[in-house]
């Protein structure tokens, strides 16, 4: 039975692969269209663009493996100097640890460009009344 | 024989100044160092802009593509506005790769791999973005730390969060340069290590000897890329900080 499934699984997969690569080519070529209409007559601007591209994505990989930890780190540095000077020990470092790892999840996404102001916006109109 | 990999990073006194407060203040191997990455950035912008070319030379062409490329930077990350800061960032960029790229000469010194340069430098950018921050914009700096459309509910915890995320730049944005540098330089250091090891062991070290060797060729390719790569990083990271002092507004 389960192996029905699992067959079952691996079809539905295989189709929405397909449908998946058969989008992706629409696009390519809806772009390789825009590009003709848009692009002038040499492509070497392109490859520039593109270099630059692989050039920017190292350094947002870099960045981005640094940013978590800092968060972290503030966090909880934050938070145990908090203990020391109210002497409200443990829950100073427990809560700032918990924001720590917040700001630090906030970092990662904002370095990767998947926060912008309106998404913020879009989460709020949907449920007003919070 | 052995290899001590850390030996590199020590800060030796090279001759003694002025005693301060019970610290010693000397002239040490770091300073000598940031001594000779500022005297050839000098050197090679002074020289290269000597002549005023109209088609530039080769030394005029690098200084020409530096300034390209920074100005580009600080203009696609900070906007025209950012432009005023130029100086800054490309002072900074040119000292950090400087820095990076004499590292890599064997012998000398890497001046970015002690965490207290760049930790001074990121808390340089950081203090020049509050600075600027309340000197241009005033309270609404604060607006910085408070998105738009969030429910009055959780408004103090996202603040909060916000808070701790902007304090938090200067420790990555220091810490990634230091680690990336020292990291490179030790395990460098370490295959280095490897060929000497097993070189002494005979004509059949020798040959095994040519594996670490070919690893530290690869890795001193790696490290070349690594250290204008963290330059770059340094450097767009300080124009997409200053970007939120000149617009806080998101």
């Amino acid at each position: 039975m389960s192996d029905a499934r699992e067959n079952g699984d691996r079809g539905k997969q295989r189709t929405d692969e397909a449908a998946l690569s058969a989008r992706l080519q629409r696009l390519n070529e809806g772009l390789g269209h825009a590009r003709d209409a848009a692009g002038g007559p040499s492509d070497s601007p392109d490859r520039e663009q593109e270099q630059a591209a692989t050039a920017a994505g190292y350094a947002k990989g870099f960045r981005l493996s640094s940013e978590l930890v800092a968060g972290v780190v503030v966090g909880a540095g934050i938070g145990w100097l908090i203990d020391r000077w109210l002497g409200v020990s443990p829950w100073g470092l427990i809560v700032f640890l918990l924001l720590g790892f917040a700001a630090g999840v906030l970092n990662v996404m904002r370095s990767a460009g998947l926060l912008v102001g309106t998404a913020l916006d879009e989460g709020s109109r949907q449920d007003p009344d919070r | 024989m052995q290899v001590n990999p850390i030996h590199q990073f020590e800060i030796r006194d090279l001759w003694p100044l002025i005693k301060l407060g019970g610290y010693q203040i000397s002239f040490t191997n770091s300073a000598l160092f940031m001594f000779i990455i500022v005297t050839s950035v000098s050197a090679l912008l002074i020289g290269a802009t000597s002549r005023r070319a109209v088609v530039p030379g080769r030394l005029q062409s690098i200084a020409e593509m530096s300034y390209e490329f920074v100005a580009d930077t600080v203009r696609s990350s900070a906007g025209t506005e950012g432009m005023k800061f130029f100086p800054f960032v490309f002072t900074l960029f040119m000292f950090v790769l400087f820095a990076n790229l004499i590292g890599l000469i064997p012998y000398s010194f890497t001046v970015t791999s002690q965490v207290i340069i760049t930790a001074t430098l990121a808390l340089l950018v950081f203090f020049i973005v509050v600075g600027y921050g309340f000197w241009r914009n005033g309270l609404h700096f604060l607006n910085l730390f408070v998105p738009k459309g969030v429910p009055k509910l959780i408004l103090p915890a996202i603040v909060l969060i916000e808070v701790l995320s902007f304090l938090s730049r200067p420790v990555s944005h220091s810490v990634r340069l230091f680690a990336n540098m020292l990291a490179g330089h030790i395990t460098l250091q370490v295959f280095a290590g490897f060929i000497i090891m097993m070189a002494s062991g005979g004509i059949l070290g020798w040959f095994g000897a040519t594996l670490p060797f070919i690893m530290v060729v690869l890795l001193s390719a790696l490290e070349l890329l690594v250290a204008f790569l963290q330059a770059y990083v340094f450097a767009i990271l300080t124009c997409i900080y200053l970007n939120d002092a000149i617009h806080p507004g998101h």
